[in-house]
């Protein structure tokens, strides 16, 4: 699905991530946990194609493409989605019209015809039950006056929609109380496939107790100083993140 | 100061008098010389008046713009007018300035409320006597050139009175069309809401494809307790300058709003001043889109004289190519109006490096307990919104219109009557690069 290959990216004169090897086969959920400032979001913004970042050697490949290649629309139909930590309010732009324009950008990318009013609406609808948000959210304008779990329902929601293969998900967690936490975590639960992978960028374990991973892979300083499955989160929780930078410092 | 072209104007007067309406009446006489007076002595605005700073109006120098006479109104394509007068409203249409009864639709407005011209109500000695005192007590002739040209010249206009306790079913459209070339269409609107009443008014203004001039000046009182919503859509010709102003006194408790959509036309100015009174509220709106090398300048000014006063200001402009945006906002808080909640804002989207967009928020505070707040931007679109949308699939140029719209659309969205909402998308639409803005989804 996704193999990173020694990945080095610079924000201006800065190495941000320094020789980042990753490796993601279809149907994987990989957690990525480390300190602030570790290059987290970096990693995750560099794989859906921000700018801002310079990537000075290394590669990232998805599906078999070159994905640094790729401006960030063409990797959103190819199947690529990120979940912000901070999705962006935009007033004048419905929530359905942002769904209905996504999903008819990726049915053309792939020489299908526009989706059908009817089917869309049932398709919608069935998705916004199964994350427990009032159909009236649909109308309102992209995120505009959401509160913070809302809103992380609502890329829970447009992922839903848009079925990708690559979800990344960035700090999904933060600004989550309890039981929003849980209709989050269900919807991503429930669309876990054989076919569909997960990146899920986190700072803290909670969120691995709703979702289960498959690795865990600790960033620190841009590069992954350990990875293993999901037991290394429960250590981390209750050694925190020091006893491995300073292993890495002695190393 | 005085021009060369301002006396012509002047000088041309006694010539069209002959046309205007109202002739038998001596106060009316009286308040067309005192108009005249007004304009002779201190002529158009000039950029040396501090209201008329950013907006140069020499314009009206470069051509003389005659008195439009009545062309009857049998030049109008009706599947033309279709595009512009709504379906499900009263409308009063003037063309050239001048009422036409043909083209209006007043079938089934209830008997209590009256909406006639100005032509006919001056020839009713009751209406006369309804407008005597009230006509131009909402506006001074010192106010500026335009208003004091439109004092002596306008030819005719509209009249619409709500009786107490009446809530209008429908609204009411005044329906402005400019036929003739290199005329100067003055009119001139009187709108009265009495007390506890309910009113959705609409002004519509539109040309058929020349260079005009369109004056016209709109009075509404509104009376206790009373509640007026005034739409103004402002889709001029592209050669066409206009300058339009809006009057208001609101009584105690009175609620007025105000949603200004000024698009068209190559020069156009618009004022909208409100007077308060105790605990009356009104809440402005206002879309200016300019494209290629329009000017579009859009004065507000507030009055709160008295306590517990609201008013909420919310202007927002797009520009692109060379064209110009101006946004003045004044509110004024009288000694007397203690516990005044006032918000200001303005904010403008450039499109292009050529666009200029002028913004001067002011407030003038005399009060000790109020409070009083103004924001002004002028900027770009946000990187962040445009990343997040291609995240979403949608490319970037799409993503630029559809974040360009939808700056704009927020203010057509507020707009609640289905096809008044429907005509102003349509023209918002027509003004932007629409290359993956699908009307069908919205």
């Amino acid at each position: 699905m996704l193999s990173i290959k020694n990945l080095h990216v610079s924000v201006g004169d800065k190495p941000i991530l320094k020789g980042i090897n990753l490796e993601i086969k279809p149907g994987e959920i990989h957690a990525i946990m480390g300190p602030n400032g570790s290059g987290k979001s970096t990693l995750s913004h560099i794989l859906s194609g921000k700018s801002g970042y310079t990537v000075t050697e290394g590669s990232a490949t998805y599906q078999g493409k070159d994905l640094l290649e790729m401006p960030p629309e063409i990797r959103a139909r190819e199947g690529v989605f990120l979940a912000f930590q901070y999705p962006v309010e935009i007033p004048g732009v419905s929530n359905v019209y942002l769904l209905k324009a996504a999903l008819n950008s990726i049915r053309k990318h792939h020489a299908q015809s526009e989706v059908d009013a009817m089917d869309f609406l049932t398709l919608v609808k069935g998705k916004v039950r199964l994350l427990e948000m009032d159909e009236k959210f649909l109308y309102r304008a992209v995120n505009e006056g959401f509160s913070g779990g809302e809103k992380k329902r609502n890329e829970i929601l447009q992922m839903a929609i848009l079925e990708p293969k690559l979800c990344i998900l960035d700090e999904t967690d933060s600004g989550l109380d309890i039981d929003a936490l849980k209709i989050v975590s269900e919807g991503v639960n429930s669309l876990r496939s054989p076919d569909r992978s997960f990146v899920m960028v986190t700072h803290y374990q909670r969120l691995l107790d709703y979702i289960k991973p498959d690795f865990v892979h600790v960033l620190a300083h841009g590069q992954i100083v350990k990875s293993g499955g999901a037991e290394l989160a429960l250590e981390l929780e209750e050694k925190g993140y020091s006893w491995l930078e300073d292993a890495e410092a002695s190393a | 100061m005085v021009t060369a072209k301002t006396n012509a104007y002047v000088d041309a007067y006694p010539e069209v008098e002959s046309l205007l309406c109202g002739k038998t009446l001596p106060w009316l006489q009286q308040l067309r010389a005192d108009a005249l007076l007004q304009l002779t002595a201190h002529g158009f605005p000039s950029f040396r008046d501090e209201e008329w700073r950013y907006t140069n109006v020499s314009a009206i120098d470069k051509k003389h713009y005659g008195v439009a006479l009545n062309a009857t109104s049998a030049a109008i394509d009706i599947n033309w007018l279709k595009n512009y007068q709504l379906a499900d409203v009263w409308s009063l249409v003037l063309v050239d300035g001048y009422f036409s009864a043909d083209l209006s639709n007043l079938e089934g407005l209830p008997d209590a409320v009256k909406a006639i011209s100005l032509s006919q109500a001056f020839q009713d000695s009751h209406y006369s006597s309804f407008l005597e005192g009230k006509l131009n007590s909402a506006v001074d002739f010192a106010e500026n050139g335009f208003v004091a040209f439109n004092g002596a010249y306008f030819v005719d206009g509209v009249l619409i009175h709500i009786p107490s306790k009446q809530i209008v079913a429908k609204p009411i459209q005044i329906l402005h069309i400019a036929t003739q070339a290199l005329t100067a269409i003055n009119t001139r609107t009187v709108i009265v809401a009495d007390e506890l009443s309910e009113t959705q008014l609409i002004e519509t203004y539109v040309g058929l494809d020349s260079a005009y001039l369109s004056v016209a000046v709109t009075e509404v009182f509104i009376g206790q307790n009373a509640d007026v919503t005034l739409h103004k859509v402002q889709v001029e010709s592209d050669n066409a300058l206009h300058f339009g102003g809006t009057y208001v006194k609101q009584a105690r408790d009175a609620r007025f709003r105000h949603d200004n959509f000024a698009l068209g036309g190559l020069l156009a100015r618009s004022d909208v001043h409100t007077d308060l009174d105790y605990a009356s509220e009104c809440e402005l709106n206002g879309l200016y889109l300019g494209v290629k090398r329009q000017h579009i300048d859009n004065h507000t000014r507030i009055n709160h004289l008295k306590p517990h006063g609201i008013s909420r200001q919310l202007y927002k402009g797009v520009l692109d190519d060379r064209a110009r945006g101006v946004f003045q906002g004044r509110v004024v808080v009288a000694e007397d109006a203690q516990k005044t909640d006032s918000q200001m804002n303005n904010r403008n989207l450039l499109l292009s490096s050529d666009a200029e967009a002028d913004t001067k928020p002011q407030l003038e505070i005399y009060a000790d307990d109020v409070k009083c707040a103004h924001g002004v931007t002028v900027g770009q679109l946000d990187e962040k919104s445009i990343f997040y949308l291609q995240s979403r699939c949608v490319d970037e140029e799409t993503a630029r219109n559809m974040l360009t719209f939808a700056f704009a659309n927020e203010m057509v969205d507020k707009v609640k009557i289905k096809s008044l909402h429907d005509l102003i998308l349509g023209q918002v639409l027509t003004r932007f690069p629409q290359e993956g803005i699908n009307k069908e989804w919205l």
